[in-house]
């Protein structure tokens, strides 16, 4: 599933396009817990979904090389984010569905977690 | 605000001089802004130097993982990284309260984070626990009232 399906199914709007957008995604991971992200590291390529809005959310998905960050219920990021993520060559979108049904969504088309042994 | 700096350390490692890179930052007490930055720095300066992909993301996430703990426990501090040509060693030294049950703060989900860390995303006890994981080699130095060292050995192959 590349990115802009994802933005299709989720009827998300692009905050920062990233040369990402491209890419096939694989992983994703849902959570407002940045420590619980990191748990979940992956070597595929993956997207976070979360309604965090904060700076650690962006350095969060920089330190695991995540490449989309997907913004639940409507919440949008502030100037200051944007222009961090833009640098760090992350995407942003935000989708006015709720974190439950955004990752059912993206599950029924096919993406999955990565469950950890930890 | 991040400050840094850079110097060279000469050592004999093969009969061969060799000068590892080391970095320092300050990190300072619940800026939740700039948290981060010192370990984004390192992770940079690790790309640059064709470090594998997978290795710079264990070392980031024991680094981040760190950093915060500084942040949030630690009243700020410092950290210090210095790159080997076959590892990286990350030391971060606050001189916060200081941890008084190690084993306890080992076990993944205890946490003693104020609300303002869970506020941020932190705060769900996973800390050491993922830098325990993402490092090959890790030493914990604490005591109550003094403070706290962590260093943390992640090594390239």
């Amino acid at each position: 599933m590349k990115v802009c399906d994802c933005a299709n199914l989720l009827n998300a709007k692009i905050l920062v396009e990233s040369e990402n957008f491209e890419e096939d995604l694989q992983i994703a991971c849902g959570s407002d817990l940045m420590s619980d992200v990191m748990a979940f590291s992956s070597d595929e390529s993956q997207i976070m979904i979360t309604g965090l809005v904060n700076p650690q959310t962006i350095r969060t998905a920089e330190m695991l090389d995540v490449k989309v960050i997907i913004f639940v219920r409507g919440k949008v990021p502030d100037e200051t984010m944007q222009r961090l993520a833009e640098d760090r060559g992350i995407g942003l979108m935000t989708t006015p569905l709720s974190m439950f049904t955004c990752c059912g969504l993206l599950y029924e088309a096919g993406l999955r977690g990565k469950e950890a042994a930890l | 605000m991040l400050r840094s700096a850079i110097r060279s350390r000469t050592s004999r490692e093969g009969g061969c001089a060799i000068e590892p890179l080391v970095r320092q930052y300050e990190i300072r007490a619940n800026d939740f802004t700039h948290a981060g930055e010192a370990s984004s720095s390192m992770k940079k300066s690790l790309s640059r130097l064709g470090v594998k992909a997978e290795v710079i993301k264990r070392a980031a996430i024991a680094m981040y993982e760190a950093e915060i703990n500084a942040v949030i426990h630690g009243h700020g501090g410092m950290a210090e990284v210095t790159v080997f040509p076959e590892k990286v060693v990350i030391v971060i030294e606050d001189h916060g309260p200081g941890i008084p049950d190690l084993d306890q703060a080992m076990v993944a989900g205890w946490s003693t984070a104020p609300d303002i860390a869970r506020e941020m995303g932190f705060g769900a006890g996973m800390g050491l626990p993922n830098i325990k994981k993402n490092c090959d080699e890790l030493k914990i130095d604490t005591k109550v009232g003094e403070g706290t060292k962590v260093t943390m050995e992640v090594r390239f192959t």
